[in-house]
């Protein structure tokens, strides 16, 4: 499926508040995506970066424009059909994870195979499975509050994969990562966790992990403003 | 494949690993549950023991003065209304009760009030369960039977042929009985014929407490009714008794009222202290809560979620509650034999609803709230 085009976002505008209140976040922005594919998507503060991420990822419906995730136009779906395509083709990282901190590790990556209705057991064991994958098997019955903030990271991109989703959403991985373990993080999810039935999209400030992009896309001002391969960026940043 | 009830088993596992959350929220509704238990027990206690006499005695249908309003505070009709009653169509058989109070001289010099219902002399019509002697003897001289229930060692704990003096009067025990449920005001009752009850007892012109009358079958109740009223009193049945009785002490003495309102508050206390608590623990939680939705559960799931936590809590709350309150009751009962408290079903009942009550108003807080956040404002942070 490499090179195929998995989510193709067209002419996204959002506005949030209205008449002299009025904000456009996003104006008129086109993009695709392609299976087997990382793309980050920078920009500064205010340039419309999560707002676009939301669109794309059926959690805010745009003013204008259309979002079709693998043949499908996503903003012509209600509420539930839109919660199940989430469900069943998406998988988030959370910025500050969101790992419910009264559960254990394996309870927590188990959540998105117990919203698709996975029988107690048979969704332990498989979370079991995923953590393995991510390096904390023996952590799985811990709670995530004892775990570093790398761990609990793994943790997340874990319940990210648990519903083996086509595309995967990455909201500032590294944030709370010392910059050591923000790009080992990032090394793994390209060795292990991306393929090529699967897109990543990482929202992100960090220039340090722009290597592991296949495409930087650059947003200022609600636009697109350029796209550049990971690896001229990192180039421009070691110089 | 069970569906959804993993959502439940995350839903539980997220309010009881939340140690002082969820003790708080079970204290809370435990507590409010054993106040409200508490109260409508002892309600139900006293209208219980209030309706003692016609419960015990048992006739169908009281004839009685309208201004009658419980049965200890009988206004005596004149003999006529026995005859007249007796005469109407429809009454197998009609018998006077005497109801009154006397005071019983101790041994010890002191003095001891005491409830004496006279039986009518020809067939002891409403007599108690014998537990020892024979009704029979009861028309020997001076003969009373003695009830043995909470009130009974105020007399001294009499055995069979004890002699008391009763207004002047010797009394000699004959028999012990039980009935099924004692009076309200904590005094003995001596059971006797009416004749003799009249004899030894003061009273005003007329002497009939009740006339007590068994109808020739229920299609006759209405006719005779009908027929006591026309001669200016007023003929009730068991139950509509019972029901003037308990609405007396419910709406003219302040008991009914204060019992409601100590059972209101406990219900808002309870209500205040399960709400906060509840919204507290979902705005602890009200991100990952926009996490699940973000990953994919549904509106409905989300709510199923809060209501089987508030749910389950609140059940639990309530078997401690209940718990709490049948045991306070059971220590009550065996240190004051008198203790005017019963749990019903009617309680238990009422009581489970107000939780259901405490668990849908608390969980409507928290739906309002999981149901408010965006998936979105979890990317804003």
């Amino acid at each position: 499926m490499g090179g195929s085009v998995i989510i193709k976002a067209s002419n996204l505008v959002k506005w949030f508040g209205e008449g002299e209140a009025r904000t456009v976040a996003v104006k008129q922005v086109s993009f695709e995506v392609q299976y087997g594919e990382i793309l980050y998507i920078v920009g500064p503060s205010g340039s419309g970066k999560t707002t676009l991420l939301s669109m794309i990822s059926g959690i805010l419906r745009p003013n204008e424009g259309s979002v079709v995730v693998e043949d499908q136009d996503i903003w012509k779906m209600n509420d539930d059909e839109l919660a199940d395509l989430r469900l069943n083709k998406i998988g988030f990282v959370f910025q500050d994870y969101h790992l419910f901190p009264r559960l254990t590790t394996v309870e927590n990556v188990a959540i998105p195979l117990i919203l698709k209705k996975m029988e107690w057991n048979a969704a332990m064991k498989l979370a079991r499975d995923y953590l393995d994958i991510v390096g904390l098997k023996d952590r799985a019955d811990l709670q995530p509050v004892k775990l570093s903030g790398g761990e609990q990271q793994r943790v997340a991109i874990a319940r990210a994969i648990a519903g083996q989703p086509d595309i995967l959403i990455f909201d500032e991985p590294t944030a709370s990562l010392d910059g050591d373990t923000g790009r080992k993080i990032v090394e793994f999810v390209k060795t292990n966790i991306l393929n090529e039935k699967r897109a990543i999209i990482i929202v992100t400030h960090d220039s340090r992990i722009y290597e592991y992009a296949d495409r930087i896309m650059k947003m200022e001002d609600g636009k697109i403003v350029g796209y550049e391969s990971g690896y001229e960026n990192s180039q421009q940043h070691e110089k | 494949m069970k569906p959804v009830s993993g959502i439940y088993r995350v839903a539980l596992k997220l309010l009881m690993n939340d140690k002082s959350k969820f003790t708080a929220l079970l204290v809370g509704i435990t507590f409010a549950v054993f106040l409200m238990v508490m109260m409508m027990s002892m309600f139900s206690g006293i209208l219980a023991r209030s309706c003692a006499p016609v419960y015990n005695i048992g006739a169908k249908i009281w004839v009685m003065d309208p201004a009658v309003n419980n049965t200890n505070s009988s206004i005596p009709m004149p003999d006529y209304i026995l005859s007249a009653s007796r005469s109407i169509p429809g009454v197998k058989y009609a018998v006077p009760l005497y109801f009154g109070s006397a005071l019983i001289k101790l041994k010890d010099g002191t003095y001891q009030a005491a409830t004496v219902v006279g039986l009518d002399d020809a067939t002891l019509f409403g007599r108690p369960e014998m537990l020892e002697g024979r009704i029979e003897d009861v028309f020997a001289e001076n003969a009373f039977v003695v009830v043995k229930d909470a009130e009974y060692a105020k007399l001294e704990s009499p055995k069979i042929g004890t002699e008391f003096e009763i207004n002047d009067n010797r009394g000699t025990v004959v028999g012990i009985a039980k009935v099924a449920s004692s009076g309200l005001f904590g005094i003995p009752t001596l059971y006797t014929t009416y004749n003799r009850a009249i004899t030894y007892i003061p009273s005003a012109r007329f002497t009939t407490s009740y006339v007590l009358i068994e109808p020739k079958s229920e299609a006759d109740v209405p006719g005779i009714q009908k027929a006591i009223a026309k001669l200016g009193y007023e003929a009730l049945t068991r139950d509509q008794f019972v029901k003037k009785v308990a609405n007396f002490y419910t709406f003219k003495t302040g008991v009914g009222m204060n019992i409601m309102l100590m059972t209101a508050i406990s219900f808002v206390v309870g209500l205040s202290i399960s709400g906060q608590t509840f919204y507290t623990f979902i705005l602890e939680n009200i991100g990952k809560f926009g996490a699940m939705k973000a990953i994919g559960a549904k509106g409905n799931e989300l709510i199923s979620m809060i209501l089987v936590q508030a749910v389950v809590t609140s059940l639990i709350g309530y078997g401690f509650g209940v718990g709490a309150a049948s045991t306070f009751m059971i220590i009550a009962k065996w240190r004051v034999p008198g203790y005017a408290a019963q749990l019903t079903y009617q309680t238990l009942g009422l009581a489970l609803v107000m939780v259901m009550i405490i668990a849908a108003v608390s969980s409507y807080i928290g739906v309002r709230k999981v149901l408010q956040i965006q998936p979105f404002d979890i990317f804003r942070g």
